[in-house]
């Protein structure tokens, strides 16, 4: 953890300040690489609103279920039987002081309550998924990187054919063909753990080749040179010396993931190989807004803002955080 | 590498569920239909060849697109000639020929996307290129953010709701006619689709365009181009968007291939009768010979456009050579 991470840190952005603290007579301090990322994100407020609005995200994830009412129960009395749509609010959405964001055409479910519960499968998947890949994608490819020659062809001609499928389909059709009651699980438990596998195995390859690429440049660093040169193993200096190195890139590729596994989750769910309703999820939301877009045009509005706003504020905090961790990658 | 796809494509459709557990008499159900009889079961596993281990299965696969198969039903032998994709036992056919009915629609949709998004986005990154930290600039950006945080399928609605139901401008979804059938009609119903997927992309290659740009103005033989006295014009297009041109062809040939696989959502959002929607309706019909048809193709149509951008890269930039 020691040199390379100190020559990040003397970059010409932290200068100023380290200058003027020793002009107010304080003794000048090293600063650690966390630091010296928290004074740049400070100063990036997009950034940083991006990354109160993940946070107050995950708080409603996990707290929310537990404040709204029921997404199951039917609030039929709301519904105008004619038109199918809800009787009252503004342009029909059955927005009260009951139902924040209105209620479902048809059944009159709760919106805001559907919004919460989504967000928890929502942010469950993308996460779990997210940690599977940054664990494949960071073994694969910190061993192509240090290891070279066979290992690293074979791995990279993986990762290249990878990117290379039709990602969408591939997990459509894998969710199908897994049968209700595979692997000792059933109903929602067997989902989401399918799309977590599919959704995290299908990834991978976006953090396995940008790891590769940094493993590349630092192993023919000189202070992988000194400890190989001490006698250390090779699993000493990949997890001792080059792991430590790499946990920047991989924060940040990692928070830059997970809007896409968002989307993904969101996709899948749209196309009705998400989870199993009634359980509610934004995409499925959005499956029951398509034949009814044009009687009832509000009712999209509300899960695709919701999947918008998550999205957008990750992929804000996600670039925020490589300005400040890596300024110099672009 | 099409091995290589045949061989995952394959693994996941016949490997993995021998992984999960499912014997291949339920394998052989899932092929058969809803309530399926033991006899249907028995024939099924025979024509399939379920009963045979999986790499004598694969090598009858891989046969199949070479040379054919025949799939005996019973008394009756259907022939599925080469190459053969499969043969869907649901609908009683070979897969290829139902294939090639839908991909028309997928072709025609993703083409002009493509179009759209090429045209729209390089010509906002030349200029926001060359008026740096203008207005333009900043708003490319903007949207660049925008078009990748919004899922295609609702912006697809949004457009829908807007232009089709209340402005009344182009018709709905649903309205998709085959190109042989109506020109124009073909064009109208599909400029909408074309717009919200290619605003995803637009926005991103103007940014590309915009990073290339910008360094290729600063090289030599742009100076060299204006001191021979070639006029502003014919610097920029020809010298300089040339040279910016090469790594918009590399992900371009990456998006146009997964376009297809992405082409689903926009199927389905504007319910376009194409290969996406093809295969959502095989997987709910449990129809798994058309889902592998359709993977395999997408696949195929990934690695030959990879390869056709390979050889294009010559023609745009003199200093690459083949060989």
């Amino acid at each position: 953890m020691a040199a390379p991470l100190e020559v990040t840190g003397s970059d010409t952005e932290a200068q100023p300040e380290a200058v003027l603290a020793g002009v107010d007579g304080k003794a000048i301090q090293g600063r650690s690489l966390g630091q010296i990322a928290w004074m740049r994100l400070k100063r990036d407020k997009v950034a940083l609103a991006g990354g109160v609005i993940v946070i107050l995200l995950i708080l409603l994830a996990i707290f929310g279920p537990l404040l709204v009412q029921s997404p199951l129960d039917y609030h039929q009395n709301l519904i105008d039987p004619t038109y199918n749509r809800p009787k009252t609010g503004i342009w029909h959405t059955g927005i009260s002081a009951d139902h924040l964001l209105g209620v479902e055409p048809g059944t009159g479910r709760d919106l805001l309550s559907r919004i919460v519960h989504g967000a928890r499968i929502s942010l469950l998947v993308s996460f779990l998924a997210t940690l599977l890949s940054v664990v494949i994608g960071t073994i694969l490819g910190i061993t192509a990187g240090y290891f070279g020659g066979w290992v690293d062809m074979l791995i990279s001609r993986a990762m290249d054919a990878f990117l290379a499928f039709p990602l969408l389909l591939f997990a459509i059709a894998l969710v199908a063909v897994i049968s209700d009651g595979s692997f000792g699980l059933s109903g929602n438990g067997l989902r989401i753990g399918v799309l977590v596998v599919v959704i995290g195995f299908f990834n991978w390859p976006y953090i396995g080749r940008i790891i590769r690429g940094q493993t590349l440049s630092l192993r023919e660093r000189e202070f992988v040179d000194a400890a190989r040169s001490m006698g250390a193993r090779n699993s000493y200096i990949l997890f001792k010396e080059i792991l430590p190195n790499l946990v920047a890139p991989i924060l940040v590729y990692a928070t830059l993931l997970i809007p896409t596994n968002i989307l993904f989750e969101a996709a899948l769910s749209f196309l009705g190989v998400g989870v199993i309703p009634p359980t509610p999820s934004w995409g499925g939301m959005l499956t029951l807004a398509v034949p009814i877009y044009s009687s009832d045009p509000m009712y999209m509005i509300v899960p695709g803002v919701a999947i918008f706003i998550t999205v957008l504020a990750f992929n804000l905090l996600g670039d925020g955080l490589r300005d400040a961790l890596d300024p110099r990658a672009k | 590498m099409l091995l290589l796809i045949t061989l995952v494509t394959f693994g996941i459709f016949f490997g993995l569920p021998k992984l999960a557990g499912q014997t291949t008499d339920q394998l052989a159900a899932s092929y058969v239909g809803k309530a399926p009889t033991q006899e249907a079961i028995e024939a099924t596993k025979e024509r399939l060849g379920l009963d045979k281990p999986i790499v004598v299965q694969y090598g009858n696969y891989l046969k199949g697109i070479v040379a054919g198969e025949d799939f005996k039903a019973g008394p009756v032998t259907d022939h599925c000639p080469a190459p053969c994709l499969g043969y869907s036992f649901r609908t009683s056919q070979p897969v290829l020929p139902t294939l090639m009915d839908r991909a028309p629609a997928t072709l025609g949709l993703a083409v002009g996307a493509a179009i759209v998004w090429l045209v729209a986005g390089v010509a906002t990154g030349v200029v926001s290129a060359l008026k740096r930290g203008s207005i333009w600039d900043r708003a490319a950006m903007v949207v660049a953010l925008s078009g990748v945080s919004l899922p295609i399928y609702f912006t697809g609605l949004v457009s829908l709701a807007l232009f089709s139901y209340k402005l009344g401008i182009f018709p709905g979804g649903g309205s998709y006619v085959g190109f042989s059938q109506d020109p124009v009609k073909w064009f109208e119903s599909l400029v909408l689709p074309w717009v919200t997927l290619a605003f995803l992309y637009a926005a991103m290659y103007a940014r590309l365009t915009r990073a290339g740009m910008l360094e290729t103005m600063n090289e030599d033989y742009i100076r060299t181009a204006r001191a021979k006295g070639l006029p502003e014009k014919t610097v920029i297009t020809r010298h300089a968007l040339r040279a910016s041109l090469t790594p918009i062809l590399t992900v371009f040939g990456l998006d146009f291939g997964l376009l297809i696989g992405g082409a689903v959502l926009t199927e389905n959002t504007f319910s376009i009768p194409g290969l996406g929607q093809l295969a959502i309706s095989s997987i709910g019909t449990g129809d798994l010979p058309m889902v592998l048809g359709v993977t395999t193709l997408a696949a195929t149509f990934i690695v030959v456009i990879n390869l056709v951008v390979d050889l294009l890269y010559a023609v745009i930039d003199p200093r690459v050579r083949l060989g």
